[in-house]
Order: structure tokens, then C-alpha cells, then sequence
């Protein structure tokens, strides 16, 4: 058997007292694509980090083409042709695209910017990319930013490319496109990594899968040999049901009502068109939609945070039968009113927690106005933070742990458990799995439902559409802030959503932020 | 009322006035686009100056009479005097905020407040030393060859009374500033550095070294700031040296880089607006004293301005370098 491109023995990486990889093996040959699975905090990120010289190993060797290798920085990395596309793009917003791709790249040669422009054309001639060199980063559509990173590696002549989940902010279509592109790479005779959650893709795409549980290596199989519930086991430790349970609504009540909302954001961009839409008590209303397609504003006119040019927003009081406008009204105001309004914000260290304070003081946050003395009453919040640690297995040294320092999906959990904590009438949750492993995403699933039977109007945001389908009773799609239809959840399927999210957005390529 | 004789004077103070400035703003536009605000640079200006004054003191006194006065040492012992001053300087806030993460603001204000205290207690110092009756310490002999003008200047009339009756330092400084604007544009590591100004992450995920382009930059940015106040004492003041004579220039230069909107081409016409700005009281008669400080204020007025214009604008490249003012740890989660 050939030699493999890079091989890893015995890696561990420890941060502070968390284990982020303990022991890893890991084998990539030449010419193949090789998905790395695991659930989120499994160490799949630092693991590549570690190849890619943004991290230093603690213990343990790596081996390229067959000789010992220290990999100190990402120019050691560059220099054994590894490249790394990383989760959130390591991109310059000023530059232009070519800019980008020269970055670091010290050949001797005279700086030439149009001879670089060339050369990107070159690269995205021939693996097929679309891509104008000269246009600024701050200018292009998530795909398009991808698009840069994958040819940055390739102008650097990487033979061995890794992506940290790189389908996690495309749609459907560009998620194909994507795989064309890599394919068409493997046949080119280089080595890719995939880092990815999604099961079906992992199918998809590679030729072999190894998976990571909780830092430690557990195994790695041919994926023409395995299937979904079989590569669930191996990641989770257990086998879980990957079907969510969904109740039938019980006597739906109209909770929410939108009608007729347009915004413009600060550009005076309209952002929310003509929104109209029912959210009842009992069900959940999913929201699908390319990333930027107006969920942000459209939650946030209902929490009272952005303003509306148009349209009212009714909330029908399931306490005293009456019905109240919230347009227009501050967060405060509609608390006030009564409203039991929570809102699980898609920026959970921006809008949601407060990342420098502990668990405690993040959940006194959403209850500070309850208290009269002048001193902070620490118990009860320290009572609904224990809980929350431990209904929803939230990882951290203790409940005075900053925020900050734990991982995506345990700040998560503490978002999620701090507004549902509240019993709100109406759960708002933009994004609630984004980063979360398949575990804890089934936990906010089960969540959100155990909420929905309780008799709340639950709206949820979500960008997978298998998930979507599974959990939500009706799901609204919206498309550069319209909404292009409202389907049932029992009997949607993905092509149907997947072309109402798209259909009209053809020529106008949806602008959407990176940012998540 | 303004003669033509009185617009030449008014533009070549403009200019003398503008040079300490552009210095200042050429070195902190440079150590800002690697991400660091460098608010030290007052007192980096104060250290060059008084640096090179003593360096030149000490000279000028080691010399049996006046006329064995070297021409190439009296200019060369000052210059590289005040360089290792205001190199001296850019290293402690490098190593303060580069490697030791200090807040930035912080460390420069205290930088500042170190320079301009250093500089008072030499130049206290050798006024002592020099017995004068006067606060002050001259060093006519040294400045005449830092204002030394080409000879033939005078008699191309206004031409000559506007371009070239300056000293080599006046040239210096705008070629200096012109060599920034191009090393940014242009080249490679001029890309690079910006780079590592708007995000150091991805500069370094690329491969840069960020910490030795923060040092560089910031370094080289104080030793052109620190030329700055060496220019103040040996063209500008005549070599005269006195006690907080410099005054506010080198908040100046930090207002003179908002103006220029980050690029150093810019500073070049804008440092001569400011000069101008900052003398025009002289030139309208009848002015009284209390009016005249309200004259003052004219530069930073117009930052302000140019700081709404350029907020309400948001033209993405006339922002300031987007990390600016933060310190960057690579393994940080």
C-alpha cells in the first residue's frame, strides 16, 4: 500500500483542563476524499488546527509521506502543500479577492497584482469555480467567500485540503456545486478532508470516514461499507433515534399574528416584505430560507428590536383573552404589556449572553428587574443555573465559569435553558443547533417540543431542512424577506422548500452574512 | 489684505508648521495600519527632539571653538541620536503592547506623559549646565546646517521662496511620507502589513509573522515621528530648545491621521492645511489673544468634520484598519 500523505500518532492537545484530543490516529492517503465526523466539542476543528500549524501538538507525531514531521505554523503547513478552509473565513473584508489569495506568499518573485489576477483566473477556469479576482471580499455572497478560500490553498499548490464544514452556510444547490468542485479535485490526485456533522453528506462526498468522539479517535470505516445509523453509533457511543418525536398539535390557538410587515435595514435596503403569517399556541412555525433572507429582522420586529415601516404585529393574551400591537414597542414595553415573549437570538455571545460573566449573572440577566434590594439575590439564580447544568448537560467546571470560555454548543445550552426557564407563550429561536453536535441538537429539538405541548407558539429558525421537516408542524419559507410559501411540515419535502427558498433569487444572488 | 508677500510668508510657516506634524502622522499611520494606536506619539516626538538636543549639546561643548564644527557629524550625531530616543521608545510600547498585551490606549497616554517628563527634565538639565539666564538651551550652531537651503533659492523670487527655502529635513519628511504611501500601496509587505492591521488572525492563518510586522511597523513609525521633533528644534525653533515649547503637535499628528483618512499621500497636503489652520491667527490683524486660541482649535474642528464625513460616508476604505486598537493572542478561544 502506498505511502499515506499524512498520518497522525498518538496527537493530544490539551487547553487549560479540557482535552480538546486525546490519542488521535489518523490516516489520509493521496487521491481520496476523507470526512471527519464527530459531534460538537469532539476535537474535530483543533485536531485539523493541529496539521493546518495553527496549533502545536502536546504530545505525539505526525508523519508526512512517511517521514516525522513538526508542523509549527501555518507556513510549515503551506510548505508541506497542506491547506486548510476554514469555518469561519480567515478573510481580509478590504481586500479583493486576488489580495486575498497572495496573502503570506513569499515565491521571490516581483509583486505583480496583475500577474496574480492571472493566475486566479487560471484556477478558477479549471476546476470550474465562478469568481470575479478584483472584487472586494465585503462585496461577495458566503459561496463566493468559500469560493476565495478553496482557491487561496490551490494558488499555494496545496495537495492536501482541508474544510472545516464547509456546507454549513450554503444552500442545497451550492452545497452540489461545492461537491463537483471537490471531486473533480480527488480526480486531480489530491487529498481532501471534510469536517462535517451531516450524516448524508458524509455519504455523499467521501471515500472514507473516521470519527472522533469527545477527543478520542474511535474508528474509521469505508463509507460504502456504512450507513447513517451505523456512523450515529460510532459518534454518539449510543444508538439514538434519529427520528424527532413529533406531537399532533393540540387545539391550536392563533398566538401571534403578523401582518403585512416590511422593514428596511439602516442602508434603506428593504430587508422584510409584506410579511404575513399566523404562529399558533401548540405548534412549531419553522422558518427556513438562505441565510440573510430577512429571519433576523423579522424576529427581531417581534422582540421589539428593529423597526417596521409597515404592517401590525398581534399578540392574542392567552391569559385574559385580549389582544395587544406590539409594533413599535421596546422589549421593556412589551414585558410590560404582559407578553410572555423569549427570543434565542442566532448571536449568542452578541445579543444573548454576556461573555466575560458566569452562568449565574447570565441568568440574572433576563430577571434583574424582579428584584427591590439593592444587593444582587444571587440563590435563585444560582438554582436555575444548576438546573440548566445539569437538565441540559451543559460541560463546564461550575456554574461561575465566564461564559466565554465554554464551547459553542454549551453557551448554547445556556442561552436555550435561560429562556425557556422563563415559560414564555411565545419561544423565539433563531438558529437554536447552529455548531451543536447531534446530541444536544436533540435535546433543544425535544425542548422545543415538550414547549409546543405545553401550549407555547414556538418559532423556530433553522437551516437544516431535514430537521425542519422532522420538528416543525408548518414551515414558512421566506426568500429575500417575502414569503414565498407556508408548507406542512408532515408532507413538505426538501426539493419542494429548497426551490421556494431559491426560485425568484436567480440573477439577484441573495447577499447573506458570514457572521454566526 | 493679503499681499502677495504676506500669502508666501503664510505658506511657508503653513509648511514649517505642517512638517513636525506630517512626521508624526507618517509614523503613527504606519504603526496604525498594524493594528496598534499608538497614542504615545507626543511624547515619541518629545524624546526625538530632546535626544537630539542633547546629543548636539554635548557635541557643540566638546568643541575647542565654534568654527571646528563638523558639518556632516553636527548634522548626523543629533539625527541618530533622536532615532535611538524615539527607537527606545516604540520598543517599550511595543514590548508592552505586542508582547505583553497591554491596553493600548493606556500604555501610549503614559508613553506620553513619560516622553514630555523625560524631555522637560533634561532640557531642565542642560539649561542648568549652561549657566544661561534664559530657560532655554541654543544650539544655533548646529541648526544652521539643519536649515541650510539650496543657495540658489533666493533668487528664483517666489518659486524659490515657496519650494526651496527649507532645510533637508522639510524634504525628508515629504519623501518619507510619499515612500509610506507607496509601501502600502504597492508592494508586498505594504499589503501584508495592512493586512495584519485589519485582521491579524488571517494574516497569520496566511503565514505572516504579525508580531514582527507590529514591531516593525510600530518601531519604524516612532523613529519617522521622533524625526518629527527633531525637525521642531533644529529648523523650526532655530535650535532653541525650551521647555514644553512643543507644544501640542503631537496631538496633531494623531488628528492629522483621521484627516488623511489612514493614507500617508494624504497627510502630505493635509499636515500644510493644518499648519496653516494653526497660524492663521497671525496673519488677521487686531486679532485679540483670546480669539487667537479659538484660531487654534481649527485643526481638530475640521478632524471632527472630516471624522463625520467619513462615518456617514462608510466607505469601507476610509475606515480606520478594522482591529485596530486590539491586541491579538493567537491561541485565544
Amino acid at each position: 500500500m502506498a505511502v499515506p500523505a499524512i498520518e497522525l500518532k498518538g496527537v493530544t492537545k490539551r487547553f487549560g483542563h479540557v482535552v480538546a484530543n486525546k490519542n488521535v490516529d489518523l490516516v489520509v492517503n493521496r487521491g481520496e476524499i476523507l470526512a471527519i465526523l464527530g459531534e460538537n466539542g469532539s476535537g474535530k476543528t483543533t485536531l485539523m488546527n493541529m496539521i493546518s500549524g495553527i496549533y502545536y501538538p502536546d504530545e505525539g507525531q505526525i508523519f508526512i509521506d512517511g517521514e516525522e514531521t513538526q508542523i509549527r505554523s501555518p507556513k510549515d503547513a503551506f510548505a508541506h502543500r497542506i491547506g486548510m478552509i476554514h469555518q469561519h473565513f480567515k478573510l481580509i473584508d478590504l481586500f479583493s479577492a486576488t489580495e486575498n489569495v497572495i496573502l503570506g506568499i513569499n515565491n521571490g518573485k516581483k509583486y505583480n497584482i496583475k500577474e496574480a489576477e492571472k493566475q486566479v483566473r487560471e484556477i478558477t477556469d479549471r476546476y470550474g469555480f465562478i469568481l470575479d479576482p478584483q472584487k472586494k471580499i465585503y462585496d461577495m455572497s458566503v459561496s463566493e467567500k468559500q469560493t476565495v478560500e478553496i482557491i487561496k490553498v490551490l494558488y499555494r499548490g496545496a495537495d492536501i485540503l482541508i474544510l472545516d464544514e464547509p456546507t454549513a452556510v450554503l444552500t442545497p444547490q451550492e452545497t452540489e456545486k461545492l461537491f463537483a468542485v471537490l471531486r473533480r479535485m480527488r480526480e486531480d490526485g489530491k487529498s481532501i478532508i471534510i469536517i462535517t456533522h451531516k450524516l448524508h453528506e458524509v455519504l455523499a462526498i467521501s471515500d472514507r470516514v473516521s470519527v472522533l468522539r469527545k477527543g478520542e479517535y474511535i474508528a474509521t470505516v469505508n463509507t460504502a461499507d456504512t450507513d447513517e445509523s451505523q456512523l450515529t453509533e460510532m459518534m454518539v457511543g449510543k444508538k439514538i433515534s434519529l427520528n424527532i418525536e413529533r406531537t399532533d398539535p393540540k387545539e391550536p390557538t392563533d398566538r401571534l399574528e403578523v401582518r403585512g410587515v416590511s422593514c428596511e435595514d439602516s442602508m434603506g435596503v428593504r430587508v422584510l416584505e409584506d410579511v404575513t403569517f399566523t404562529a399558533r399556541g401548540g405548534e412549531i412555525l419553522g422558518i427556513a430560507g438562505i441565510a440573510g433572507s430577512g429571519q433576523r429582522e423579522l424576529l427581531e420586529a417581534i422582540a421589539g428590536l428593529q423597526n417596521t415601516s409597515t404592517g401590525d404585529i398581534l399578540y392574542h393574551n392567552p391569559d385574559d383573552g385580549q389582544t395587544v400591537d406590539l409594533r413599535h414597542k421596546t422589549p421593556t414595553e412589551i414585558r410590560e404589556l404582559g407578553v410572555r415573549l423569549s427570543f434565542v437570538p442566532e448571536d449568542r455571545l452578541g445579543m444573548g449572553l454576556v461573555g466575560n460573566m458566569d452562568i449565574i449573572d447570565n441568568m440574572m440577566l433576563r430577571s434583574y428587574k424582579k428584584g427591590r434590594s439593592v444587593f444582587l439575590a444571587r440563590k435563585e439564580p444560582r438554582g436555575l443555573a444548576e438546573k440548566v447544568i445539569n437538565e441540559l448537560e451543559v460541560v463546564t467546571p461550575g456554574a461561575t465559569t465566564p461564559v466565554r470560555r465554554l464551547s459553542g454548543g454549551n453557551v448554547q445550552k445556556v442561552l436555550v435553558g435561560r429562556e425557556i426557564a422563563s415559560q414564555p407563550k411565545v419561544l423565539m429561536a433563531a438558529y437554536p443547533v447552529r455548531g451543536l453536535d447531534i446530541n444536544s441538537s436533540y435535546l433543544i429539538y425535544n425542548l422545543l417540543t415538550k414547549q409546543k405541548e405545553n401550549g407555547t407558539a414556538v418559532i423556530f429558525v433553522g437551516e437544516d431542512l431535514d430537521v425542519l421537516i422532522e420538528l416543525c408542524d408548518r414551515i414558512l419559507v421566506l426568500n429575500s424577506g417575502r414569503i414565498t410559501g407556508i408548507v406542512d411540515g408532515r408532507t413538505a419535502n426538501k426539493e419542494e422548500i429548497g426551490l421556494l427558498m431559491t426560485k425568484t433569487a436567480h440573477g439577484t444572488e441573495a447577499k447573506t452574512d458570514a457572521h454566526s | 489684505m493679503f499681499t502677495s508677500a504676506t500669502v508666501i510668508t503664510l505658506i511657508q510657516r503653513a509648511i514649517m508648521q505642517g512638517i513636525p506634524i506630517l512626521y508624526g502622522s507618517t509614523g503613527e499611520i504606519l504603526t496604525e495600519k498594524s493594528g496598534h494606536l499608538n497614542l504615545g506619539i507626543p511624547g515619541i516626538m518629545y524624546v526625538g527632539g530632546i535626544s537630539g538636543v542633547i546629543g548636539s549639546f554635548l557635541y557643540e561643548n566638546s568643541l575647542p571653538s565654534r568654527d571646528a564644527i563638523n558639518p556632516f557629524l553636527a548634522v548626523m550625531i543629533p539625527l541618530i541620536c533622536s532615532i535611538v530616543g524615539s527607537l527606545l521608545m516604540g520598543l517599550i510600547y511595543c514590548f508592552l503592547t505586542v508582547t505583553l498585551r497591554a491596553n493600548q490606549n493606556v500604555t501610549g497616554l503614559a508613553l506620553t506623559t513619560f516622553g514630555v517628563g523625560f524631555g522637560n527634565f533634561f532640557g531642565a538639565s542642560l539649561v542648568k549646565l549652561t549657566n544661561s539666564e534664559v530657560p532655554s538651551v541654543t544650539l544655533t550652531n548646529t541648526s544652521r546646517f539643519f536649515r541650510a537651503s539650496l543657495p540658489f533659492a533666493d533668487k528664483l523670487g517666489w518659486f524659490g521662496q515657496i519650494f526651496l527655502s527649507y532645510g533637508f529635513m522639510t524634504y525628508l519628511a515629504i519623501a518619507i511620507a510619499f515612500i509610506a504611501a507607496y509601501f502600502l500601496k504597492k508592494t508586498r509587505r505594504g499589503l501584508y502589513l495592512r493586512s495584519v492591521g485589519e485582521n491579524p488572525a488571517t494574516a497569520d492563518a496566511a503565514g505572516i509573522n504579525v508580531n514582527r510586522y507590529k514591531y516593525t511597523a510600530t518601531c519604524v513609525g516612532s523613529v519617522i515621528a521622533g524625526l518629527g521633533g527633531l525637525f521642531y528644534v533644529m529648523d523650526y525653533a532655530t535650535g532653541v530648545w525650551s521647555n514644553e515649547g512643543f507644544g501640542d503637535r503631537g496631538w496633531l499628528a494623531i488628528a492629522l491621521v483621521i484627516f488623511a483618512i489612514w493614507k500617508p499621500n494624504f497627510a502630505v497636503p493635509g499636515s500644510i492645511v493644518f499648519g496653516g489652520l494653526y497660524i492663521v491667527y497671525l496673519f488677521i490683524n487686531g486679532l485679540p489673544m483670546r480669539t487667537a486660541e479659538l484660531f487654534k482649535m481649527l485643526p481638530y474642528v475640521v478632524t471632527i468634520i472630516v471624522l463625520i464625513f467619513t462615518s456617514v460616508r462608510k466607505k469601507r476604505e476610509n475606515l480606520p484598519p478594522a482591529s485596530l486598537g486590539i491586541s491579538y493572542f493567537r491561541e485565544e478561544r
